[in-house]
């Protein structure tokens, strides 16, 4: 199923149904076969300055990088998280590969290497399709076919191309690769970059402010409504290589934009790292809403390969009444380290956070959210559903404070884990301050197992085991799914799916 | 159609006989009903025949149109025409109750090599049998069976046995819990699917749904065997005497 060929019907359920039957296991697995280039194996100031060189990035930028590096260099990987997982040799792999054929910046997508453009056709990413409506003469004025959705392309440590710059630049919004907004938008990336997490935030957060590579950038202005939603999607396909992506994304004054992402990696039976820094600035008025369709390689069934995924992703509810909403689907990774997190600043801002994480087999999932209410009158809702299924663990962590200011907040948050099978674990871990009197914190939180009355029931209607199964868990699953864009939740319908294959039984 | 022949089930987890031996044969066209007294086995054959698992078929045979319904997954047995209708229809929290019921429409035709129904056609269908049996459009788009009353969880089920058109049905004592208007409803529901290539097993403790489900045949099960069959006039001597009697005078 691609994002434009959706077609939003009655009943989607029979399409995931569909999917159990069609697809196999992890469905991106396969590898594109093309010449690349890599820096060294490893990291020194030496590396650090060569990523910076290959992104033509101004002294400024190298210097931001290799303070990082000095920091990263005095820190310990952080081991609080409920994951198990072999030392990992941050010396024994590549930290920038691309393509040959990207050496030169290519000036349009025409420019881009046939087999770079077929990558991402069999992912069912729409480059081409959506270009085509975007670049032909006169096509612009013609209304498209559905949804426009704008996408940066991210293969390995550079971006491919991003589509719609033209038509997004009418509307004032900038939308590209961060390597370009450092070169073009000097100003912007210099005010916002690290304001948000900061350089020496975490472990991870610190090697990615040393190393990244590329990512998606997104300015939109003052009052603006973004015209379609923009998207970036995430592909690993070289070996032994990390990807450190760095996502900035700045909502000024009363403005609004819907932002998805999207991530694959070929299936190999060696682990691969990827540690990505995501920061959202929203103004005034303003409004984000990030989803995320998280489907790295998962390991095989033994629990071989797959990807780490240490993401550091936060949101700055600078300005009053700015919003901000969180949606993430995790069904990939073998493990995942993820706590996508509100800062809510401004006086009656407002944070969500919706989440689905699915862990199968050996995967083991560490994710939740923090919600910090600084300013008066903020609100935040937290929905979590954890589904664990053959030996994998799944943990909630979140943390709700409400600082001495915060007068009048409140948080609303239900952890809900659903358990299929009988040697899997869920685990909530629910942090609370509140340090004023009149704020109200809620938390609700459920574990349930499917049910073998339930699968029964579904089986004697006709579903077979599969499909009750993924009936049973799209329901447990509704109210997050509801929350995504709908070309994003059928997508997640099937992943939800797919991922939970050959659970029970 | 249904044929039984000297089935007999164990527990699987204990070693506990539950029918020792059961002997029916439906045809098609007719209405069988089981009555009989708590813990005789009456539900455990339902469950026997729909394959639910905890089950040890330990001797005899079942099957439906010739073919051999213990051998069959569940989901198989659906396929081959056979329902049951819950005594305890089972919550699924999420699931609207239209998403299921095409669901469940559709992976039966795609079982039996048949086109699936289209968005519309189901609308069209759904919604002319969901009112006769009262069920408006609210219910229709609830999550299955959750905050159902009784009674709206057993019409659901007709609804359900109604779209699925099954050849062979079971109505697993549809009329617990339900007060006398509800109760008419559903045998409303259900003689409006009495058809003559359909059969129909309806188990129940009490003669009053039949005064509603006119039975050709009725059975008695007591202790895992069916121990008296006779025609309607059965099961008023029930209601009047009570059980007590016929299992005296078989014994």
């Amino acid at each position: 199923m691609t994002l434009d060929q959706v077609e939003v019907k009655e009943g989607v359920d029979q399409e995931t149904v569909d999917a159990v039957r069609e697809v196999s296991t992890y469905k991106y697995g396969w590898e594109t076969e093309i010449e690349m280039e890599y820096a060294p194996k490893g990291v020194n100031p030496d590396i650090v300055c060569l990523i910076s060189e290959k992104n033509d990035e101004p002294e400024w930028m190298t210097e931001w990088r290799l303070s990082a590096f000095e920091r990263w260099t005095q820190m310990d990987e952080p081991k609080w998280a409920m994951v198990n997982y072999p030392k990992i040799d941050f010396q024994d792999q590549y930290y920038y590969a691309r393509p040959k054929s990207m050496a030169e910046k290519p000036k349009s997508l025409d420019d881009v290497d046939p087999k770079l453009l077929a990558t991402y056709e069999k992912l069912g990413i729409p480059l081409k399709e959506q270009m085509i409506l975007a670049g032909i003469e006169g096509a612009e004025d013609a209304p498209a076919e559905g949804r426009k959705v704008a996408v940066d392309a991210v293969f390995d440590s550079v971006s491919v191309g991003t589509t719609f710059q033209d038509e997004l630049k009418k509307a004032g919004v900038i939308f590209c690769s961060i390597s370009e907004a450092i070169r073009e938008h000097p100003e912007l990336v210099k005010k916002y970059l690290g304001s948000v997490v900061p350089v020496s935030d975490n472990f991870y957060a610190t090697l990615n402010s040393a190393v990244f590579s590329d990512g998606s950038f997104v300015y939109i202005p003052p009052g603006v409504r973004c015209p379609m939603e923009l998207s970036t999607y995430f592909r690993i396909n070289a070996e032994n290589t990390g990807q450190f992506e760095r996502t900035l994304i700045i909502a000024d004054k009363g403005s609004y934009v819907s932002y998805l992402e999207g991530c694959t990696a070929p299936q190999r039976d060696t682990a691969q790292l990827h540690a990505a820094v995501v920061e959202i600035i929203i103004e005034e008025d303003a409004e984000v809403k990030y989803s995320t369709v998280q489907n790295w390689f998962p390991g095989d069934e033994n629990g071989n390969g797959g990807i780490y995924n240490f993401v550091t992703k936060r949101a700055d509810c600078r300005g009053a009444r700015s919003k901000v909403m969180w949606t993430q689907v995790e069904t990939g990774s073998a493990v995942t380290w993820k706590y996508p997190s509100c800062i809510l600043r401004g006086d009656e801002s407002q944070g969500e956070f919706y989440s689905i994480a699915i862990a199968n087999n050996h995967q083991q999932a560490d994710t939740g959210t923090k919600m910090i209410h600084l300013g008066k009158d903020t609100k935040s809702r937290i929905v979590s559903k954890g589904i664990s299924a053959g030996v994998a663990q799944n943990t909630y962590r979140g943390l709700v404070t409400m600082h001495p200011r915060a007068k009048n907040s409140r948080n609303y948050t239900q952890c809900d884990s659903l358990l299929i099978g009988d040697k899997c674990g869920a685990h909530t871990v629910p942090y609370i301050e509140v340090k004023n009197n009149s704020s109200r914190v809620e938390h609700e939180a459920t574990t349930s197992k499917v049910d073998d009355d339930q699968l029964f029931y579904c089986r004697q209607r006709g579903m077979d085991e599969e499909e009750a199964v993924a009936l049973v868990v799209n329901g447990f699953c509704k109210d997050v799914l509801q929350a995504l864009p709908m070309e994003f939740a059928m997508e997640a319908q099937q992943l939800v799916a797919i991922s939970l294959e050959g659970s029970v039984g | 159609m249904l044929e039984i022949k000297n089935l007999q089930v164990s527990l699987a987890e204990e070693d506990k006989e539950i029918l020792k031996g059961v002997n029916l044969t439906v045809e098609a066209g007719k209405v069988h009903a089981i009555m009989g007294p708590n813990g005789s086995g009456k539900s455990t054959l339902s469950y026997v025949l729909s394959g639910k698992d905890g089950y040890e078929v330990t001797g005899g045979s079942a099957s439906l149109d010739g073919e051999d319904l213990l051998e069959l997954e569940p989901e198989e047995r659906a396929a081959a025409g056979l329902f049951l209708a819950f005594q305890y229809p089972v919550e699924i929290p999420g699931v609207g109750n239209m998403t299921f019921l095409r669901t469940a429409v559709n992976a039966q035709r795609k079982a039996r090599g048949e086109e699936e129904m289209s968005a519309a056609e189901f609308l069209k269908v759904v919604r002319e049998r969901a009112k006769t049996l009262k069920i408006d459009a609210d219910m229709l788009k609830r999550p299955v069976n959750v905050g159902f009353s009784g009674g709206e969880k057993k019409r659901n089920e007709i609804l359900q046995m109604a779209m699925l058109e099954p050849k062979m049905c079971i109505l697993d004592e549809t009329d617990s819990g339900l007060d006398v208007d509800a109760m008419k409803l559903v045998s409303e529901g259900v003689n409006a699917l009495r058809d003559e290539g359909r059969g129909f097993l309806v188990i129940t403790h009490y003669q009053r749904l039949l005064d509603h489900i006119k039975p050709d045949v009725v059975h008695i099960m007591a202790n895992g065997r069916i121990v008296k069959t006779g025609g309607p006039e059965l099961a008023l001597e029930v209601e009047q005497n009570g059980y007590a009697d016929i299992l005296a005078e078989v014994a």
